[in-house]
């Protein structure tokens, strides 16, 4: 993999030459062919999609179908029908919260694990206040792990639905869905995968994971902001009522009526993203040209310098798992005596670029006894000298900051 | 906060606070919190005739937020109530880029941390020391 030309791909870069991009984990840049893939489809086919019977309208469709059917086999999923196109991953939970929320009775219970992002948590937790629902919740251990033993104890004969990201947006652990969605299913219970953060970083087949429901943003895997997906099992789709009343979601309405669209347009009402589609479709196409493996190779690689050189510097505590590859490019790390803000802020000076915060995961933070933390995040296009000013940022700031060493 | 002199006035009220410490007063503390980052400052007054006697603050958070408790106290300790709260207005306004040469001037250390109106991501942290003494003065006034 040449580095040096895949980042020629990406804008950004030959705008901010110097500016080390590592907080990939909350939005990744975008190559060219993303950004022509959207402009394209204004300036080429321009029209609504899914509504006209003129020539453009069609062109339209067919790129917005199309796009549907890039991201089915990007995943596995067994039809088109399966792939709901929402905002984000946020949209996309907040659609299950709500419609098959709705099919969830009193005294049901959901179950959530301590690391979910605040869109994988709250849309539960409301759900189950207004529903009467039991959220229980699943433990992780001191190395930021959910055993197996703690996720059994999280259900009961009463658990309708689990909920559970595939990739800590704050420790970079993988949770091994596979095996948690089998047992789910054991007792009875649906099971959501967050892919927010894993869909771009490891590969993901719905199948082979045997997941319910999976949802993921484009903009975290070199798509365009405002365009995600929800894939759910049809046979679920089918049961679950619109999330969304409107335009091109319906099949008849009358004054006191309406029937509903067939899959998956019964979930995607109003006009939708079509540009947006058309470059997430652009986007993994760039994934597979230069193929996931290798770019998971890559990640791999990077994320053992990074470890390796947080590592080493002195007054740095890595938080969660104790080995580089248990992160998944995911590092959030304490430098004692120095709040995370003044971290990022310090680095930013350096044109360092991480995130310092509770990460949209304050039961997490609580979890952790900690308020905030800094996080470095990589991506394969990150190079092993944006690593290395990494570390070098950090080792000077206790100076910095007025600290002797 | 890129230059640093303005850099070693706030770490050296991060790092050796004159104030922060416990201080005896009874009903006029208060607290103050940046939910988002998590800056948490509890300050305390002791109040005599309008006068603020004594002052001090305890809390964690980032250096900007803790620096900024501190110099406030610096400043407003042995002021009129009126003068603490005229004060607060120029900082206020410093920060969002409105006060005059003259008035930061005023600020003494404070002015330190002009800076950060350029900087929006902190200005919760620079101001909240400073939003916690309005309220404790307006609480302390009913």
């Amino acid at each position: 993999m040449d580095i040096k030309e895949i980042r020629r791909d990406f804008p950004l870069f030959q705008n901010y030459p110097n500016v080390a991009y590592l907080d990939n984990a909350a939005t990744t840049q975008r190559p060219e062919r993303v950004l022509l893939a959207e402009k394209r489809f204004y300036e080429e086919a321009n029209a609504n999609p899914l509504r006209g019977l003129y020539e453009l309208s069609q062109k339209a469709t067919d790129i917005y179908e199309d796009a549907r059917e890039v991201v089915r086999a990007f995943i596995g999923a067994r039809s088109t029908e399966e792939i709901v196109f929402t905002r984000n991953s946020t949209e996309s939970l907040n659609l299950l919260a709500y419609s098959y929320g709705s099919l969830l009775q009193e005294g049901d219970e959901i179950a959530i694990s301590v690391l979910e992002h605040h869109s994988n948590l709250i849309p539960w937790q409301q759900l189950a206040k207004k529903k009467r629902l039991k959220l229980q919740w699943i433990e992780i251990d001191e190395n930021g792990r959910i055993t197996e033993d703690a996720f059994r104890r999280a259900l009961s004969e009463k658990t309708k639905l689990v909920s559970m990201t595939l990739i800590s947006n704050v420790l970079g652990t993988r949770n091994d869905v596979k095996k948690f969605a089998r047992i789910a299913h054991e007792v009875g219970a649906v099971f959501v995968c967050d892919g927010a953060q894993g869909v771009p970083h490891v590969p993901v087949d719905v199948n082979d994971l045997g997941v319910d429901f999976l949802a993921f943003s484009g903009h975290k895997m070199l798509g365009p902001m405002g365009i995600g997906v929800l894939y759910g099992r049809k046979e679920l789709l089918d049961r679950m009522p619109p999330f969304l009343y409107g335009g091109e979601m319906i099949e008849y309405v009358g004054k006191e009526e309406a029937t509903w669209a067939e899959l998956p347009h019964k979930f995607e009402a109003g006009t939708v993203n079509g540009a947006g589609a058309a470059g997430l479709a652009a986007a993994i196409q760039y994934y597979e040209n230069i193929g996931f493996e290798k770019i998971v190779k890559r990640e791999e690689e990077l994320g053992e310098l990074t470890f390796r050189t947080l590592s080493e510097i002195p007054h740095v505590t890595i938080l969660g798992a104790k080995d580089a590859a248990s992160h998944h490019g995911i590092f959030s790390f304490m430098v004692e005596g120095v709040h995370p803000h003044d971290i990022a802020e310090i680095l930013s000076a350096d044109d360092v670029c991480v995130r310092a915060g509770h990460h949209c995961a304050q039961v997490l933070m609580k979890e952790l006894k900690v308020n905030s933390t800094a996080r470095v995040s990589i991506a394969f296009y990150n190079t092993e000298e944006e690593i290395i000013r990494l570390g070098e940022s950090i080792r000077s700031l206790r100076r910095r900051m007025g600290y002797a060493e | 906060m890129q230059n640093s002199f303005y850099r070693e006035i706030i770490n050296d009220h991060n790092l050796y606070p004159t104030h922060k410490h416990e201080l005896g007063c009874a009903g006029c503390e208060h607290r103050g919190i940046n939910p988002n980052c998590g800056d948490d400052i509890t300050l305390k007054l002791q109040m005599e005739d309008g006068v603020i006697k004594d002052g001090a603050y305890l809390g964690d958070g980032c250096a900007i937020s803790q620096a900024s408790a501190d110099i406030m106290l610096d400043l407003i300790i042995g002021k009129r109530k009126e003068e603490a709260i005229r004060l607060t207005d120029i900082f206020l306004r410093m920060i969002k880029g409105e006060a005059t040469e003259d008035e930061i001037e005023e600020l003494e250390e404070a002015g330190a941390l002009t800076d950060v109106s350029h900087m929006p991501a902190r200005v919760k942290c620079a101001v909240l020391a400073w939003h916690t003494l309005e309220q404790l003065l307006h609480d302390n006034a009913k």
